[in-house]
C-alpha cells in the first residue's frame, strides 16, 4: 500500500531532490569560513595586485583597462573552483563517512542524486561568483553587454565543473585524490585559459594549442557576455559547453548506476 | 501468512574471488521476529547488504513483500528499513536533520517528516539531543539514532545488523522492549546479533548461516528442542573436596563451592536433585553454564565446519 503523500515516483523524487539541494546548501553555508570567505579574500588580492598595481603598468587590453579585462575571468575562476570543490568534497565526504549509504538504500533515482549534487555545486559557484562580482565593483565599473550569454555561460560552466567534481569524487579513494585534479589540472587550465591575457598576444602555435583548453572557451564566452569582447567564437564555445554537459552527465549517471566506489 | 522476505539461490562472489554466499534460500514470514545468526564472516552482512542494495548479488532472487529486487527496486526499498552495523551518518549533521533528511530521500514531505522525527526521537530518548551534532552522541545514542532514521519512512520490514553491539545492559533491555513493541505493531524484524540470549529472548524464528550457507532455518522452539544436553552450574552451601558420584550425570568440580553438571533431557533434573539430597549436598542456586541457544549454535557451526573441511 502506498502512503497517501506518495502519488508518484516523480513526486517522491522531487521531494528527494529538494532534500539533497537543501542539505548541500546547508552544508556550504554552515562552513562558510571555508567555502565563501577564502575565495572572496583571494579575489580581492588578485584585484589589488594584478588589477591595480601590475595592471597600471600593462595598460589597456582589448579596448578595456586591464582591471576590467581580468574581472570576468576572475569571476569565472571562482565559479569553476567552487562548483568543482563543492561537489567533490561533499560527495567524497559522504563516501568517506559512508553517509552516502543513506541515499543508496533509499528509492532515489540516480538522476535525482546527480542533479541534487550538481545544483548544490552550481549554487555555491553562483554564490561565490556573486560575492566576487560585488567585490569587483569596488575596483572597477562593470556593465553587462549580453545578459543571456552571461547567465547561460555561468550556469553551463558551473554545471560542467560540478559534474567533473562528481566524477573525481566517485573515483577518489582518499583525500589526496580530491586535491590532485584541482591542483594539477584545474588550476593550470584556468591560469592558461585567458583569465589574465588575450590569446592574441600569443604566437600562432600557442594560440592554436590554447584553443584545446576548455576553460578558454568558458572564460571568453563569459567575457563576451560582460564586456562584449572575445578571442573565440561564442557559438562554438556554447556548443562545446552544451556537448560537454551532455557527455559528462551521461558518464556520471552511468557511474552512479554501476555503483562504482559505493557498492561492493 | 504472506512472506515478508523470500530469498532463493542467492550467491555473492566478491571481486577478489571470495564467495561469500553459496546459493542461500531464506523465508521470513510477515510479522515475524527473525534471528539471522552466524559467526563472523559467515555471510550475514553480505546478505543484508544485498537486501539494502549496497552489495550487488551475483545470482539468485530477492523478494520483499512481493517486490523483486531486480524489477521493482524502488518499491522494495520503500518496504525496507536497515540499521547497519557501522555508523553511517554524517558526523557533522544535527540529529534532527539526519532523520528529517532521510525522510526526504523517501519522498516524505517536510511537515510529515518533522512530525515523525519528533515521534521517533522521543520514543528512542533522543529528543533532547535533536540539536546536537551526531558526533557528540554516545555509542548507544548513535545506535538509537540509526534506528530512528531507519523507521522514518515506516518500513514494513526492519533489518537490524547487531543493533545492541557495545550497548550497556540497561539500554539493551530498553531497546528489546522497543523492538518488541514495533513487532507487535506488525513490523517484521530481522535481527543479527552476537548476543544469543538476545535472539532467544526476542525472536520466534531463526536462521543460522555459516560459510555462506544456511545450516538451520526453523522456529526457535523447535531448535531449542534439539538441545539434548544442558550444562548447569550448581552453587553449593558447603565446600566439596571430592567429586560426588552422580550416576547418569557427568560432573566436574569448578571450585570447592561450584559443581558443573551435564543434564540429559531424557533424565531430567529431579533425579539429579534426589541424588544430591541423598549425599547431603545442599544447592543454594543453579544457572545455565552458557546460554541454551549458544550451545546449539556452537554445535551447529562446528558440524558445518567439519563438512566444509571435508
Amino acid at each position: 500500500m502506498k502512503p497517501e503523500y506518495l502519488n508518484s515516483e516523480l513526486q517522491a523524487n522531487w521531494v528527494a531532490l529538494q532534500t539533497i539541494v537543501y542539505r548541500e546548501v546547508r552544508r556550504f553555508m554552515r562552513i562558510w569560513p571555508q567555502t565563501l570567505l577564502p575565495p572572496a579574500i583571494t579575489m580581492v588580492l588578485y584585484f589589488v595586485i594584478f588589477g591595480n598595481l601590475i595592471g597600471r603598468q600593462i595598460g589597456d587590453m582589448g579596448g578595456f583597462t586591464y582591471m576590467q579585462y581580468i574581472v570576468p575571468g576572475l569571476i569565472m575562476m571562482s565559479v569553476i573552483t567552487n562548483a568543482y570543490g563543492n561537489v567533490v568534497s561533499s560527495f567524497f565526504g559522504s563516501k568517506f563517512q559512508r553517509s552516502v549509504e543513506e541515499l543508496m538504500v533509499a528509492p532515489v533515482s540516480p538522476h535525482t542524486i546527480l542533479i541534487g549534487y550538481v545544483i548544490g555545486g552550481v549554487l555555491r559557484g553562483l554564490a561565490v561568483g556573486f560575492i566576487v562580482t560585488l567585490l569587483s565593483l569596488f575596483f572597477t565599473k562593470l556593465q553587462v553587454h549580453h545578459l543571456g550569454v552571461t547567465v547561460l555561460v555561468v550556469l553551463l560552466t558551473a554545471t560542467i565543473f560540478s559534474l567533473c567534481g562528481f566524477i573525481n569524487a566517485v573515483y577518489a579513494r582518499n583525500f589526496d585524490d580530491i586535491s590532485i585534479i584541482p591542483t594539477f589540472v584545474l588550476t593550470p587550465l584556468t591560469y592558461l585559459g585567458g583569465v589574465f591575457y588575450s590569446i592574441n598576444l600569443l604566437p600562432p602555435f600557442w594560440q592554436t594549442v590554447s584553443l584545446a583548453n576548455p576553460v578558454l572557451h568558458m572564460v571568453n564566452a563569459f567575457r563576451y557576455g560582460i564586456l562584449g569582447v572575445s578571442d573565440i567564437r561564442i557559438s562554438i564555445a556554447i556548443a562545446f559547453m552544451l556537448g560537454a554537459t551532455t557527455v559528462l552527465y551521461i558518464a556520471c549517471v552511468r557511474l552512479l548506476v554501476s555503483g562504482r566506489g559505493m557498492r561492493q | 501468512m504472506s512472506s515478508a522476505l523470500s530469498i532463493r539461490g542467492l550467491t555473492k562472489t566478491y571481486g577478489n574471488g571470495f564467495q561469500a554466499l553459496h546459493g542461500i534460500d531464506l523465508d521470513v514470514a510477515e510479522g515475524d521476529f527473525f534471528a539471522l545468526l552466524g559467526p563472523n564472516g559467515a555471510g550475514k552482512s553480505t546478505t543484508i547488504g544485498i537486501l539494502s542494495t549496497l552489495v550487488t548479488k551475483s545470482s539468485g532472487t530477492v523478494n520483499v513483500f512481493g517486490h523483486d529486487l531486480d524489477r521493482e527496486p524502488s518499491q522494495l526499498k520503500r518496504c525496507l528499513g536497515v540499521v547497519p552495523q557501522e555508523f553511517n551518518f554524517n558526523q557533522f549533521e544535527k540529529v534532527f536533520d539526519i532523520v528529517v533528511t532521510q525522510a526526504g530521500y523517501y519522498g516524505i514531505p517536510m511537515r510529515i517528516a518533522k512530525e515523525r522525527a519528533e515521534q521517533y526521537l522521543t520514543q528512542l530518548g533522543l529528543w533532547d539531543k535533536r540539536n546536537s551534532a551526531s558526533r557528540e552522541l554516545s555509542g548507544g545514542m548513535k545506535r538509537r539514532l540509526m534506528i530512528a532514521r531507519a523507521l522514518i519512512h515506516q518500513p514494513r520490514l526492519l533489518i537490524l545488523d547487531e543493533p545492541t553491539a557495545g550497548v550497556d545492559i540497561e539500554l539493551r533491555r530498553s531497546m528489546w522492549t522497543f523492538l518488541t513493541e514495533l513487532n507487535q505493531q506488525g513490523i517484521s524484524i530481522i535481527l543479527t546479533t552476537h548476543y544469543l540470549e538476545e535472539a532467544e529472548q526476542l525472536c520466534r524464528n531463526i536462521g543460522i548461516i555459516d560459510h555462506g550457507r544456511i545450516v538451520e532455518n526453523t522456529s526457535m522452539r523447535k531448535l531449542l528442542k534439539k538441545l539434548h544436553v544442558e550444562t548447569f552450574l550448581l552453587d553449593l552451601k558447603d565446600s566439596l573436596t571430592v567429586l560426588p558420584n552422580l550416576p547418569g550425570y557427568p560432573v566436574q568440580l569448578v571450585d570447592d563451592h561450584t559443581l558443573s553438571v551435564q543434564v540429559e533431557k531424557s533424565l531430567g533434573i529431579s533425579e539429579l536433585f534426589r541424588q544430591l539430597a541423598e549425599q547431603n549436598i545442599q544447592v543454594l542456586s543453579m544457572r545455565n553454564k552458557t546460554n541454551r541457544l549458544e550451545e546449539l549454535f556452537v554445535s551447529l557451526v562446528e558440524k558445518n565446519l567439519a563438512k566444509v573441511a571435508v
